[in-house]
């Protein structure tokens, strides 16, 4: 490939980066697209579909309220200490509600999910891929993208809102918990405040990421997984790609979405 | 092209700068089985994945029962498939399913038969490779001989046409290499139905095969009947079936 002057190394290698962004973004929108297109032929793959849903979603219930619990109870922590400076401590309520709603529920969950359940669907895919599995259905005339990778896709869309309003949830009751009993903010105005200040295109605007996070992360996961090449260490390899590159793409996304939704 | 079900025409095939198939011509006859030889690595199982469409040639045409699939879309192509049954070389068995499921799956997915009728049909498949109840073991609670009679018992569920066996024997204890060898003949037989194997099993391929071709080098260099490969005059070709490291294959 260095086949030009030294100088130039640094220019190969900025216009590789360069296309291999650009083929992976290409390919995965195909694989977005094709699942699109299967989405809407039988057969509908039903029980793959609600398979999946309880994957992603109940069996992510125990991470999703853990982690909503305690970001809500830091931030309470956090935003008390930051609002007694000036004798605002009656907001603590509503900062962790917004907050949660418009930016950590989300984000957060999102970022729990592509840990736990993107890197299961890039691990399983990718093993799928390495024996032959995913070359068995061609063979038995059955297409891989509708019976893997649509069902994946979009559980993941269905199934983060769902988590996000759970974490949201639990985590105001966090900061009820620290804000209220712990450091003795008067109740009713604790409420009041979120009541006065969450309106519900906080919540809906939050849910309309979760839903995005949520196709990136299931999408990224099955991407990689069924693109795997390399055996063990392949599947490998795709796992942590998929977890760094949703993570990645949450975290930009994130950003974008809010700017252009706020 | 009297009555051949399976035509490669001079099919090329090259991943990345390694041209691995360099112009294959092969016929496969009608109802008998065919044992590809080679050497590890040579791109036996590339043809075999170009006869079911899983691979697409650079050039050349595959012509599966008159038709070539070459140009085919996913729809008629699935068509093609299900004339065919394939046991891959690890079996490929779903490990989410159990064995029962796996051979299963081909019925749910293909036919509108009742649950019972499957589960006679899966029952009726595990005995025929003399595994009977194994229904509910998993995958990986089978040893790898058990795994790819399963997977032959999920090849021949829906009663395919054509056969393909990527590599049935390697990695088994001659026992077993012989079982299964046994079974192939004893499927090709009951059922009537073309097979294709891949190996480098020599001593298995005469057991089984009605016609033998030789892969070399991405060229199909010697086809005929066991004896004709026997008798063959071309030194590569003996080489190979002595398992002689001396000759004009480099061995290593």
């Amino acid at each position: 490939m260095s086949s030009g002057p030294r100088w130039s190394r640094p220019l190969e290698l900025v216009g590789q980066w360069g296309l291999r962004v650009l083929v992976e973004t290409g390919r995965l929108g195909l694989l977005l697209f094709q699942s699109l297109v299967w989405m809407f032929r039988p057969p509908f793959r039903a029980k793959q579909i609600f398979k999946q849903m309880e994957f992603v979603g109940v069996k992510s219930l125990n991470v999703t309220v853990l982690t909503g619990f305690f970001v809500g109870a830091v931030f309470a922590l956090q935003s008390y200490y930051g609002f007694s400076l000036f004798g605002a401590e009656t907001l603590v309520g509503s900062t962790v509600a917004l907050a949660l709603t418009r930016e950590l529920g989300p984000v957060v969950t999102a970022l729990m999910i592509a840990g736990r359940a993107g890197s299961a669907m890039a691990a399983e895919l990718g093993t799928m891929r390495v024996t032959e599995q995913i070359d068995a259905l061609y063979v038995m005339a059955v297409n891989p993208v509708q019976y893997l990778v649509m069902p994946r896709i979009l559980a993941g869309v269905i199934m983060l809102p769902v988590l996000v309003i759970i974490a949201d949830f639990v985590g105001i009751v966090a900061g009820y918990i620290v804000g209220v009993i712990l450091l003795g903010i008067n109740s009713g105005i604790f409420i009041a405040k979120i009541v006065e200040y969450v309106d519900f295109s906080d919540i809906s605007m939050g849910l309309i990421k979760a839903a995005f996070f949520g196709l990136t992360l299931s999408l990224v996961g099955c991407y990689k997984g069924f693109y795997t090449v390399g055996g063990a260490e392949g599947v490998g390899r795709s796992t942590t790609e998929a977890v760094v590159m949703s993570s990645v793409l949450i975290l930009i996304s994130d950003y974008f979405l809010t700017a252009v939704m706020f | 092209m009297a009555d051949n079900i399976i035509e490669l025409i001079d099919v090329h095939k090259s991943f990345k700068d390694q041209h691995v198939l360099q112009g294959i011509n092969l016929q496969v006859p009608r109802g008998q089985t065919t044992v590809i030889i080679g050497r590890s690595g040579g791109g036996k199982s590339v043809i075999l994945k170009h006869m079911i469409g899983l691979l697409k040639p650079d050039s050349g045409q595959v012509v599966v029962a008159g038709q070539d699939i070459t140009g085919m879309d996913d729809h008629q192509l699935n068509q093609v498939r299900k004339r065919f049954g394939m046991l891959f070389q690890e079996a490929a068995l779903f490990d989410s399913m159990d064995s029962g499921e796996n051979v299963a799956f081909p019925l749910r997915e293909h036919t509108k038969k009742t649950h019972a009728e499957i589960q006679r049909i899966v029952a009726d498949k595990l005995r025929m490779v003399g595994l009977p109840g194994v229904e509910r073991k998993l995958p990986s609670q089978l040893s790898g001989g058990m795994r790819k009679r399963v997977g032959l018992a999920r090849a021949i569920a829906l009663e395919p046409e054509i056969i393909l066996y990527d590599e049935p024997t390697t990695g088994l204890d001659p026992i077993m290499c012989d079982a299964i060898n046994r079974l192939i003949a004893d499927t090709q037989a009951r059922l009537g139905v073309t097979s294709v194997v891949i190996s480098h099993d020599i001593a298995g391929a005469y057991q089984i095969a009605h016609r033998m071709a030789m892969l070399y080098e991405g060229r199909i260099i010697a086809t005929g009947t066991p004896d004709d490969i026997k008798n063959s005059s071309d030194p590569v070709v003996q080489q190979f079936i002595q398992g002689k490291q001396e000759g004009p294959i480099e061995g290593i």
